[in-house]
């Protein structure tokens, strides 16, 4: 009895010790930035001189504020190129993968390739890539006898351009995550419906669709949360232009902070931007959800 | 037929995927006036663009700066990561249970509304232009706890009693008896950690700005967008292809585990 005793004790003493700096971290980390970010919300501060009670004024400026309405508008835009593209690319490319075909690896590797590599570096290139005159892409088209493209220095093209390199970057991660998903599928339910008779398109609407669902709500909110962080493709590409056409959700809460030094109301960005991904992820989950029956 | 057509489609989207690479390689040794165009064949190699990288920023030092800040907060985490999942997977506390649910609360948080408040943390810690600050705050990750925890759940209690008899610590146990038999684990976390490390940006971009502290690809952005790169497309490329060069090179020796390790982060929902 004793001991056992004894025993408990010390390994709850161990327990505590093992997760304490868990609680130091949530502490520091998470909990007091978390409540600070509620008091910045209602301050107006250049970090330099003191706190200014502001009241509501940063609610009233963000209600106004047409960059931020520009931000999350971009932001959608991007998602909706971003996450058909990359489903269907992703989907594709795993469905041959997980066909019977030799050098798998390989090709899984090379597809795989951008999403080791830092943003930054991907960016870079495909800056390039998107030249206006010598550009690989545009000297590509006019080979082909197609018309060049202002890939970058359009308004309307801009956050286009962004998606697709942004989709190039990740869908590599993507094809994998379907793979497993589709490895994962039970052989013999395509057995059956083989004898069922049902065809390709049927299989894959009633069978390989409903059984991938997962990975499919994982796909579309991790790109979310993606497109909502998207930060260092336009500060490098396009700084944000033209016109604010790539101003991304990250990129303005970055510039009203360490540009301008408005930290009180980068915060209530940052705040309402939170919100914002919150919300769309919500709803995301429970339209994915219920759709695709069997 | 079929099968040609399979392999047709996935050899165009390999070159999809690779070509660039090698593009941005044959650029950055091409003269600058003959960069364009989509070919790739040289006429004639030249360092230029790498000599004007090496002169212009502190590259090296950077360098050494990302491997030093991965590798610390790498090491961190696998310590104590791993203590954090130990005694939330086998050690009997009171409030674990809650410790878990906030952990998984936490998960859900989306860290745009704690970007400025962490900013001004480290300001007032004086942590800004710091190691520290690139380092501390990545020590806790609750994926990487997820993980181990999930894994020591698996390992039998029978081992963990035997080793109690004996008299041994937990911390015995965890280090010297489940650490071996969480090779694969251990593998995963290291590589989701470093590689995210490594590649971190905007956390950099806030609180460095002295630049022989600046960790690689944050030098290299700063170093493209600040125009000291002269507008010189095989100059930004130099820079880019040696921030890329350790990563593909790690990557083509250790492929299988990188894909592996990765596809499990994704795993997180």
């Amino acid at each position: 009895m004793n001991k056992r005793i004894k025993k408990l004790t010390g390994e709850r003493t161990a327990g505590y010790l093992f997760v304490s700096p868990y609680f130091i971290h949530l502490l520091v980390f998470t909990a007091f930035p978390l409540l600070f970010s509620f008091v910045l919300i209602f301050h107006k501060w250049n970090i330099i001189s003191a706190m200014e009670w502001a009241g509501l004024a940063n609610f009233i400026q963000l209600a106004r504020d047409r960059l931020f309405f520009r931000s999350i508008g971009n932001t959608l835009i991007f998602l909706l190129i971003h996450i058909p593209l990359q489903i269907v690319i992703a989907l594709l490319l795993a469905e041959f993968l997980n066909q019977k075909i030799r050098f798998r690896g390989f090709f899984r590797a090379s597809y795989f390739m951008p999403v080791v590599v830092s943003g930054v570096v991907v960016t870079i290139l495909w800056q390039q890539l998107y030249g206006q005159d010598t550009g690989v892409i545009n000297s590509l088209l006019a080979r082909l006898g197609m018309v060049k493209l202002p890939w970058l220095t359009s308004i309307r093209l801009a956050m286009p351009s962004i998606a697709i390199m942004a989709t190039w970057k990740n869908v590599g991660l993507y094809i994998v995550l379907f793979l497993v998903g589709l490895q994962s599928v039970p052989k013999t339910l395509y057995e059956a419906a083989e004898v069922e008779g049902a065809s390709h398109w049927q299989q894959f609407r009633h069978i390989t669709l409903p059984m991938i669902n997962p990975t499919m709500i994982m796909v579309v909110i991790l790109s979310t949360i993606g497109g909502f962080s998207l930060f260092i493709e336009p500060y490098v590409m396009t700084g944000g232009g033209p016109v604010n056409s790539t101003l991304s959700a990250m990129l303005y809460v970055y510039k009203q902070a360490f540009s301008f030094y408005h930290m009180g109301y980068a915060a209530t960005l940052g705040f309402f931007y939170a919100l914002v991904v919150f919300s769309v992820v919500l709803i995301q989950k429970k339209v994915v959800e219920s759709e695709v029956p069997y | 037929m079929r099968r040609t057509l399979f392999y047709i489609i996935l050899i165009i989207w390999t070159v999809i995927f690779i070509y660039p690479f090698l593009w941005m390689l044959s650029a950055t040794l091409r003269p600058e006036a003959e960069i364009g165009g989509f070919g790739i064949v040289p006429s004639r190699i030249t360092l230029d663009s790498y000599v004007h990288v090496f002169q212009k920023i502190p590259i090296l030092r950077a360098f050494l700066n990302s491997l030093f800040v991965a590798s610390s907060v790498t090491a961190g985490v696998l310590v104590v990561g791993s203590m954090i999942g130990y005694a939330l997977a086998r050690l009997q506390f009171r409030g674990r249970s809650l410790v878990f649910t906030i952990l998984l609360f936490t998960m859900t948080l989306p860290f745009q509304i704690i970007l400025i408040p962490q900013y001004i943390l480290m300001v007032k810690f004086h942590w800004t232009e710091s190691y520290l600050a690139l380092i501390i705050p990545y020590f806790v990750n609750a994926f990487s706890i997820i993980l181990f925890r999930q894994h020591f759940l698996t390992i039998p209690q029978d081992l963990v009693d035997a080793a109690r008899v004996d008299g041994c610590s937990e911390f015995y146990i965890l280090f010297r008896i489940f650490w071996p038999l969480s090779v694969p684990t251990l593998i995963t976390v290291a590589i989701i950690t470093f590689m995210t490390s490594w590649n971190e940006v905007l956390w950099p971009l806030i609180v460095i700005h002295e630049r022989n502290l600046m960790t690689m690809p944050q030098l290299v952005a700063i170093f493209v967008v600040g125009g000291q790169a002269e507008s010189l497309m095989g100059v930004k490329l130099a820079a880019a292809m040696l921030l890329a060069l350790p990563v593909i090179i790690a990557y083509s020796v250790f492929q299988r585990y990188f894909i592996e390790s990765m596809a499990t982060s994704g795993l997180k929902e």
